[in-house]
């Protein structure tokens, strides 16, 4: 499996990631090394084999209907790069 | 079945609805913040929600309850092993750059709710799944030229995405819909149903087919907030996508919004391109495991809801379809009326509740729960009637009194006087004075002319300010004029 | 030079006890190690005056009869960590600047426990890489630089992705130090550094203010001089946590109780399939010694076969590329971090994740959005998943017939920096051998066990089956004596 040029273009918007145009080649070259490399797990039979979940064997715990947390706007928008009145900013999105 | 009516023939609409309700619960799906509405920007925010570096979700015990609680009250299954999903895009207001969400295990799978039409009619519209997921932050396009400002307070609260089939017709049968599914949910108090606030939106999938002819291609409206909206976005799409048909042109799969202010639905720009959510568990959450004697004790707690209670209600108080329709659509009203009718006469009951209650309420804009007339108190009255303390038409003047003053109608009649005159003295008085006072009239009903009868009726009603019992009026006249 | 420096945990931890020096005394004189080896460049942020304050903080707990476990400890803390009110960068350019308003469960464990931090330790990017050459930070240079006249004169990786770790602990700037292991990010540059390294059980240690890079994987250690210290460590490290839901709730053991020296009896398994092509023969070498070790100790080797050992690094390449691509769409430039402005949300997000994340970073985003998209996912993501089940289930019959697993830690001693670093293949094939118990969540311990030819340090590693710690302590302590790895690196911090 390789990947051209246009591919590496979509998955960088994908992963909103700019890659210039010129650099596309190249990285596609090294996606398609990798992507040869993982190949290899086409030869194992995986027939009726489930994926796995966790490597943890224990029941997903749950937490209480607390309120434990919030509250605190200069904590969580302390370290925006933009913020305004406790809002966090940034370039207009039109819907 | 009905069918639209286009320039080139009948079209048949199909309409899914995708609801998103928010789940009744203190914090929020995966942290400890608070769920609760209108507060200041970013106040209810924990690091988990804002998707800081190294936090991990957490499930909530009362939000997996409430799921399950609904999948119940919609008859459908549970699925005791359901996983939780990331669901990958970027957007201002989801601040990991993906929700977790449940995509192909679902905690409920199929299940149904049955549709109660204006012409008394039922239709079972089927539910594809409901899954638990979180809801994103908010935002706010009009605050700066230039900038959004993102307020994450909503951000990770519980949704319940309930998915439909799509079996609805019309615009009504989706309004029909809307209002059955938000009855069950305040019913079970998973969802408060609150369309206004946001914490019931619905998308609305609609398209249009020849009828029995294959699909037509579909688009979806998202985040449309009331139910009248949901009907005017389907009348609307169903309008554009036939003249776009019958114009010759091809209906676009497309997510498009509806615009409250112009009243029309416009394609959303930001939901242009193609997405690739890249589902896959989340590795930081293991599968849900439910237990079926754990599901069994939420199934026990479940209370009667609409369906089963109207069913009671039409067999065990003789009420009719409509009647008990009406008083089952939520659950407050159901038990106020139950209230009302116990130990009295049920249909007595339901017309005071029905016609006169809801009636009131309606001109007074006001919601049973804020009733100024409590259900004990409005059984008082008809207490009253029905021992002939007052007659029915008092009764209505008594009931005005009491939603003006809050007082119980014992006293009102009491403090005003308005007690029945059941002393066949006093009534013959009046009946042998109102004679006297009309020699001409008497002597016209006696000459034949009977309809008169009415006329001595209103005057002698007229001379007890309204208190003579009527029936006693009318027996002991129609002896004095047989005399 | 401080002869302070030169303790191990356990010693300085007994020095305190007694009062043959106080707290403050044993940071003053790390800290002065740390300036020292500012030319390996092991940290990206030194925390001297919190060190100071912590110290002064311990003489007193000390004095009160409340010192904790590590009371006084100083150590250096992976920049993945975040830690309260000191800036936490995962080595990457994206969070430069920022300041946790909260502490890791594993940092805020090892204060509880009395440890004193001297400062954030460098990292590959987001802790992507074999060799510490990916930081936004510049590249750790290992103390060690071989034996050779032309050797002397190169600059060794440390290894990684805990290279400032490793380095910090090898130069003796720290009693200790924290990694975190999701390939082999503990053990191989504890094995490149002729240290000790130990990756728990997933599940053992809490993940919570970790910096996510691959989440079913990650897992937090400590990285020490001898098995004891990493004993000592991890004692305080572990432990369930709410907050955790993949973090297990059953007892912290005194691991270094587990240090008897007995191992008679116990079935050692030699996997067949860790002989693989490439491996140094100087490394296969000393994974027989290790072998004759630990069978003149009273074990017994026993082979094994590991079957889909060869399938652990394709597997590995495809989901932690997968989980690291979502784990850091959340670096966007909005609520923390660096922001590069652009004309729309999108650009925005663009320029900012461009500049932001570094060469290794963006491809193993790429890859992992690939390998997730629409189309790719069920040859690809579940595949890979499908494959980990075999080779969770290789292990687990494995240890039907053995009781703890032994293999070399790294196919290679140590590099070059500028080596290998053409083709990202050949940089993840150093992974080779510690990826396969990373798949399988189960605890690996590397240990220093010889020095190669060119004087560079060399590591065996154990595992384990899951949560048993105990063993790998156990044996990790009979190979450090049988081994008697003594050998200081050339750079010492203060000799030089």
């Amino acid at each position: 499996m390789s990947l051209d040029k246009a591919t590496v273009a979509k998955i960088a918007h994908l992963a909103r990631i700019k890659v210039p145009e010129a650099d596309q080649d190249h990285l596609a070259q090294e996606l398609s090394a990798i992507l040869a490399f993982v190949a290899q797990l086409d030869e194992v039979d995986t027939e009726g084999v489930a994926p796995m979940t966790s490597v943890v064997e224990h029941a997903l715990r749950w937490r209480d209907d607390v309120i434990d947390d919030g509250g605190n706007v200069e904590r969580v928008v302390s370290n925006a790069p933009e913020q305004v009145a406790g809002f966090y900013v940034v370039p207009k999105v039109v819907e | 079945m009905s069918y639209v009516q286009g320039a080139t023939g009948e079209w048949e609409v199909v309409i899914g609805l995708e609801v998103h309700a928010q789940v009744v619960s203190q914090a929020k799906l995966f942290s400890g913040a608070a769920t609760v509405f209108g507060s200041e920007p970013n106040s209810q925010v924990s690091l988990v929600d804002a998707a800081f570096p190294g936090m991990l979700p957490v499930i909530n015990r009362v939000c997996i309850e409430q799921a399950v609680r609904t999948g119940l009250g919609l008859k459908a299954q549970i699925n005791l092993f359901s996983v939780f999903d990331r669901k990958n895009y970027f957007y201002a207001d989801l601040p990991a750059g993906y929700q977790i969400s449940q995509f192909t295990q679902p905690i409920v799978g199929h299940g149904e709710i049955i549709l109660d039409l204006p012409d008394g009619s039922t239709r079972t519209v089927g539910i594809t799944r409901l899954h638990l997921e979180q809801d994103a932050g908010k935002s706010l396009h009009d605050q700066h030229p230039s900038k959004t400002y993102v307020d994450l307070n909503r951000a990770g609260v519980a949704l319940m995405e309930i998915v439909s089939e799509p079996d609805m017709r019309t615009a009504e049968e989706a309004a029909a819909y809307l209002r059955k599914l938000r009855a069950i949910l305040r019913y079970l108090g998973s969802c408060d149903g609150n369309m206004e606030e946001g914490s019931m939106r619905a998308d609305v999938n609609v398209s249009v087919r020849r009828p029995g002819g294959p699909l037509g291609t579909r688009t979806e409206t998202k985040n449309v907030n009331s139910i009248r909206y949901v009907q005017q976005a389907i009348e609307f799409e169903v309008e554009r996508q036939i003249e776009v048909l019958e114009g010759g042109g091809t209906i676009k799969q497309e997510t498009r919004l509806w615009d409250t202010v112009k009243h029309v639905t416009r394609s959303m720009r930001s939901k242009e391109e193609a997405h690739d959510y890249r589902y896959f568990p989340d590795p930081d959450l293991l599968p849900l495991q439910l237990d079926q004697g754990w599901v069994d004790a939420i199934a026990a707690t479940l209370p009667e809801l609409p369906d089963d209670k109207k069913a009671r209600f039409q067999e065990q108080y003789k009420l009719s379809l409509y009647d008990a329709g009406v008083l089952v659509a939520d659950q407050a009203s159901a038990d106020y009326y139950e209230a009302v009718a116990r130990g009295r006469d049920p249909k007595l009951a339901a017309n005071w509740v029905i016609v006169e209650l809801f009636g009131a309420l309606n001109r007074l804009g006001k919601d049973i729960a804020d009733s100024p007339v409590s259900a004990d108190k409005l059984g008082g009255l008809i207490d009253l009637i029905v021992d002939n303390t007052i007659s029915g038409r008092i009764a209505k003047d008594v009931f005005l009194a009491m939603l003006e003053t809050g007082k119980s109608a014992a006293d009102l009649v009491e403090e005003r006087g308005l007690r029945q005159v059941t002393d066949t003295g006093a009534i013959d008085q009046a009946i042998d004075q109102v004679l006297a006072a009309n020699p001409d009239k008497l002597a016209e009903y006696k000459a034949g002319k009977e309809k008169l009868f009415g006329f001595f009726i209103g005057q002698i009603m007229k001379m007890t300010q309204g208190k003579a019992n009527p029936a006693l009026v009318n027996e002991l006249l129609t002896r004095k004029l047989q005399a | 030079m401080s002869e302070l420096t030169q303790l191990t945990l356990a010693a300085a931890l007994k020095g305190l006890d007694r009062g043959d020096f106080t707290a403050a005394e044993l940071t003053e004189s790390h800290i002065a190690a740390v300036a020292a080896a500012r030319p390996l460049n092991a940290f990206i942020t030194e925390t001297f005056d919190r060190a100071r304050q912590q110290a002064t903080a311990s003489d007193a707990r000390r004095v009160q009869g409340t010192a904790g476990p590590l009371d006084g400890a100083p150590l250096a803390i992976k920049d993945l960590f975040c830690t309260e009110g000191v800036q936490t960068t995962a080595g990457s350019a994206i969070l430069k600047g920022f300041v946790p308003t909260y502490e890791s469960t594993v940092t805020a464990r090892l204060f509880r426990d009395g440890a004193v931090m001297l400062g954030k330790a460098n990292l590959d990017e987001f802790a992507m890489g074999s060799s510490n050459i990916t930081s936004h930070y510049g590249p750790v240079i290992s103390p060690w630089t071989g034996k050779a006249p032309a050797d002397a004169v190169r600059k060794l990786v440390p290894g990684g992705s805990s290279g400032g770790s490793a380095a910090a602990v090898a130069a003796r700037c720290a009693l200790g130090a924290t990694g975190t292991d999701t390939g082999g990010s503990i053990r191989q540059p504890a094995a490149f550094t002729g240290i000790v390294g130990l990756k728990p059980t997933y599940g053992r240690c809490s993940r919570w203010g970790i910096i996510a890079f691959a989440s079913s994987l990650d897992q937090a250690g400590p990285m020490t001089r001898t098995v004891e210290d990493a004993a000592i460590m991890l004692r305080s490290m572990a432990g369930y946590d709410p907050k955790d839901s993949t973090s297990v709730d059953r007892p912290v053991p005194d691991y270094a109780a587990a240090l008897t020296g007995d191992i008679r009896g116990l079935r050692v398994g030699i996997p067949a399939e860790y002989r693989v092509d490439g491996t140094d023969p100087e490394i296969a070498a000393l994974w027989q010694q290790g072998i004759d070790w630990l069978r003149a100790a009273g074990a017994e080797p026993v082979d094994i076969h590991l079957p889909h050992t060869k399938y652990a690094l394709p597997t590995y390449y495809i989901v932690a590329p997968a989980e690291c691509s979502s784990n850091l769409s959340r670096y966007d430039g909005v609520r923390f971090g660096v922001r590069v402005p652009g004309d729309s949300l999108a650009e925005m997000y663009e320029n900012t994740r461009a500049a932001g994340f570094g060469a290794e970073v963006r491809r193993r985003i790429l890859i992992g959005t690939y390998v997730l998209s629409a189309g790719y996912y069920d040859a690809y993501y579940l595949k890979a998943q499908k494959v980990r089940t075999r080779i969770a289930e290789d292990f687990r019959r494995a240890f039907e017939q053995c009781d703890v697993i032994l293999t070399p830690t790294a196919p290679s001693a140590a590099f070059a920096i500028g080596e290998r670093m053409d083709d990202p293949v050949t940089m993840y094939l150093n992974d080779v051998f510690t990826v396969p118990a990373s798949l399988a969540g189960l605890p690996g311990l590397s240990v220093p066990a010889g020095l190669s030819s060119k004087a560079l340090p060399l590591g065996l590693q154990l595992i384990g089956r899951p949560f048993d710690e105990e063993t790998l302590i156990r044996v990790g302590g009979v190979l450090e004596t049988a081994a008697g790895f003594h050998t200081r690196p050339p750079f010492i911090a203060g000799e030089v």
